[in-house]
């Protein structure tokens, strides 16, 4: 068509029609005025047939009184609060299983993928068998499997299983003690700050002298010893400022204490064991495609099969990993949207209940589609600034 | 080449724009030859699916009326099954013709939302449902403080709740679930304390719980719930047959007119009998409507009267055997009052 024709042009000859520079200009205002127009069609067709409905439109709904209550709530929320309101409660709760179910999900993805490479038969068999099932089962259904199949058999409140440490299972949920920080605990926090900063700058120094020097330090101990040991000193100085406060049995459930729904639970890990099968089998691949020829030879110089790992090929594989890790990322994240099957009120299950309560759908799935476009341009952000500070460094 | 290719992008807009101008719901139904109804996914005694796949209850009855009304026959109806979140973006698109499913009447849905409700086919109210042999000391819902409650959302249920547990100053974990089979499911297997939602409601699913006596339903009520099918705004005409469908069935409950004796009556003597059936001599009630004139003998003959169809669907006839109450006639101290025919 058009494009072949123009190749065979010679270029700047002939009628000003035939220049391909021209004609080049053209196609494109023309895509450019169609969408304009399409789009502009779109918009005056909504709002026109909005007025002709006479449904109410506008954000201004946002500033009303939500009316209804919200069952896990970060931030303080009561029936009183602005169905904005309603949708930032909604929006952390997927921020919180969004982070949670990542940090999970890497963990197992790494272990299970390393594990899929081991030379132990048994070892290599389980992580091939949980990469296989998981991997193929559609993650609504894993959902469903945790809430229905293994916590909804748990007890009811009663009867609850008592665990150490003062906490409780039962099909409710998970219940723990919950500790209040009395007069003078900010000098913990202070200390763990310190301890924290302190073991980066051993880890510098440390690494610096093995640059120069070739001698090794025990980073990892005295980090440890760092941030563990300096809050425990304060907190023996501040005179045991902390008390719990444990969960009790009343007439309807335990009160008292901090509760972990089933709601959360079942997602968390229903996200965090569907998502880790992929990120396995990206880890397997990264670290199969480092060469063999990287180990060999740091084997010649004679580091340990556990340094290899850590400090040849890990580092190599991460430059494979990281790109479509990115991507399963975006993907736990849309996936956390399935709450709404159990009721957790995440951001798609509550700004479906602003928009119901409302009856302003445009809105409410324009709110829902900018907020987890949002979410997933700072996650690929994010991932990004990783990946070009692990990416090879010509020199 | 690119002359031919814009020419069909342009009449394809052009397509586009026509199919989008929309014709009256009278002339769409007429057009499609059946009524597409808006019902609950299953919600016994109102409109619930039975073991054939047939759609019962008096919401799904109510739509059967008012295609018997149209087009002279109770069967040409399509039901479309909605959660509570989807039922009124269902109607405000046009993919349903009439939402009939347990909807309660409130202003900003009148407003707001676009919406008309044409009545109330069933005077309700919210009440709480609790399992009396874990619960065995609970008899009011003001012994329900920390108490966790089954809920589905997007409702008034949801919002009601809210207002009674701050009124009477006491605390609560909702337990909220967007269908209202998985707040059955949620509550029959104890993730919740109590169940709340419109008390007809809660007699109908205390039939599908696992142990069905277990459960009590408490005395209080704490809402008004009129419950009635709505229709979309800006169509005066729908909006009118399908107000009068639903007086039509009163009216034929007022005068005697059921089911059996129907054929009989439309050679009555009594002057209102013979209006409402429309055998008066050049009658034009039905069809100024926009319906026959024997409408009302073709919905009475579909579903027979108001009377009728509450009985058969959540009164005596029914497993709910719900009481007719303030469902009652206002022949007989109930709130149920048509207009005259006429």
């Amino acid at each position: 068509m058009a494009s072949q024709e123009v190749l065979r042009e010679e270029p700047s000859r002939g009628s000003f029609i035939n220049d391909p520079k021209v004609r080049g200009i053209f196609f494109q205002a023309v895509v450019v005025i169609l969408l304009v127009a399409g789009v502009w069609w779109i918009v005056h067709n909504v709002i026109e047939n909005l007025q002709r409905l006479h449904i109410a439109s506008g954000f201004s709904f946002l500033k009303n009184r939500a009316g209804f209550d919200i069952p896990v709530r970060p931030i303080a929320y009561t029936s009183d609060s602005t169905y904005g309101d309603a949708i930032i409660v909604g929006l952390i709760n997927t921020i919180i299983v969004a982070l949670a179910g990542i940090v999970t999900a890497t963990i197992i993805g790494f272990v299970v993928g390393i594990g899929r490479l081991s030379r132990n038969w048994l070892i290599r068999k389980i992580c091939t068998v949980y990469v296989e099932v998981f991997r193929n089962i559609p993650p609504l259904l894993v959902i469903f499997f945790w809430y229905s199949g293994v916590l909804a058999v748990l007890p009811a409140p009663r009867d609850s299983f008592n665990l150490p440490f003062g906490s409780f299972l039962n099909q409710r949920g998970f219940y723990f003690p919950r500790a209040i920080w009395g007069e003078g605990s900010w000098l913990i926090f202070v200390a763990l700050l310190v301890g924290i900063a302190m073991a980066w700058f051993v880890a510098r120094t440390a690494r610096q002298r093995q640059m120069a020097t070739g001698q090794q330090f025990p980073v990892l101990w005295t980090s440890l010893a760092l941030i563990v040991g300096l809050p425990l000193l304060a907190y023996a100085l501040a005179g045991f400022p902390l008390s719990f406060d444990f969960p009790k049995q009343s007439t309807f459930n335990l009160t008292g204490g901090f509760q972990i729904g089933p709601e959360f639970l079942s997602l968390y890990l229903a996200l965090s064991f569907y998502t880790a099968a992929f990120i396995a089998e990206i880890v397997r691949a990264g670290i199969l495609g480092v060469s063999k020829g990287q180990t060999e030879a740091a084997g010649a110089l004679g580091l340990r099969p556990g340094s290899i790992l850590r400090l040849v090929v890990v580092p190599q594989a991460m430059r494979i990993v990281i790109p479509p890790l990115t991507s399963q990322y975006l993907n736990l994240t849309k996936n956390s949207s399935l709450a709404i099957a159990i009721g957790y009120p995440d951001l798609t299950a509550i700004a479906g209940t602003v928009l119901n309560q409302t009856g302003q759908a445009v809105e409410g799935v324009l709110i829902m589609m900018v907020v987890y476009l949002i979410i997933s341009l700072v996650t690929s952000a994010v991932m990004n600034v990783v990946n070009a500070r692990m990416a090879l460094v010509e020199r | 080449m690119k002359h031919i290719a814009i020419g069909i992008l342009g009449a394809a807009a052009l397509g586009w724009m026509a199919s989008s101008a929309s014709a009256t719901t009278l002339g769409d139904v007429k057009a499609k030859g059946f009524i597409q109804c808006g019902v609950s996914t299953g919600l016994a005694g109102f409109s619930a699916p039975d073991d054939k796949g047939d759609w019962k209850g008096i919401d799904a009855d109510f739509c059967r009326a008012v295609a018997a009304a149209v087009f002279g026959d109770g069967t040409k109806v399509k039901f479309t099954p909605l959660s509570a979140k989807e039922r009124f973006t269902a109607l405000q698109s046009g993919e349903i013709d009439i939402l009939s499913r347990n909807t309660t009447w409130t202003i900003n849905r009148d407003t707001a939302l676009g919406l008309n409700f044409i009545g109330v086919t069933y005077y309700d109210g919210q009440g709480f449902m609790i399992n009396a042999k874990k619960l065995p000391g609970v008899n009011s819902a003001l012994q329900l403080s920390g108490a966790a409650v089954c809920v589905q959302s997007g409702t008034t249920t949801e919002l009601n709740l809210a207002d009674y547990f701050k009124a009477n100053k006491m605390e609560y974990n909702p337990v909220v679930f967007e269908k209202l089979e998985e707040v059955n499911a949620a509550y029959d297997a104890g993730r919740c304390d109590v169940y709340t939602t419109d008390q007809s409601g809660l007699y109908g699913i205390r039939l599908t719980l696992s142990a069905p006596a277990d459960h009590v339903v408490l005395p209080e009520i704490i809402s008004k719930e009129p419950l009635g099918p709505a229709v979309r705004q800006g169509d005066d005409q729908w909006y009118h047959i399908v107000k009068w469908t639903y007086f039509a069935l009163l009216q034929a409950e007022e005068l005697g007119i059921t089911q059996a004796n129907v054929e009989e009556l439309k050679t009555s003597d009594n002057p209102e009998i013979k209006r409402v059936l429309g055998q008066e001599a050049e009658t034009k009630i039905g069809t100024d409507l926009g319906v026959s004139n024997d409408w009302v003998v073709n919905i009475v003959k579909a579903v027979g009267n108001y009377g009728e169809m509450f009985e058969r669907n959540v009164g005596t006839g029914s497993p709910l055997k719900i009481a007719r109450g303030i469902n009652a006639l206002w022949t007989k101290g109930g709130l149920q009052y048509a207009p005259p025919i006429r």
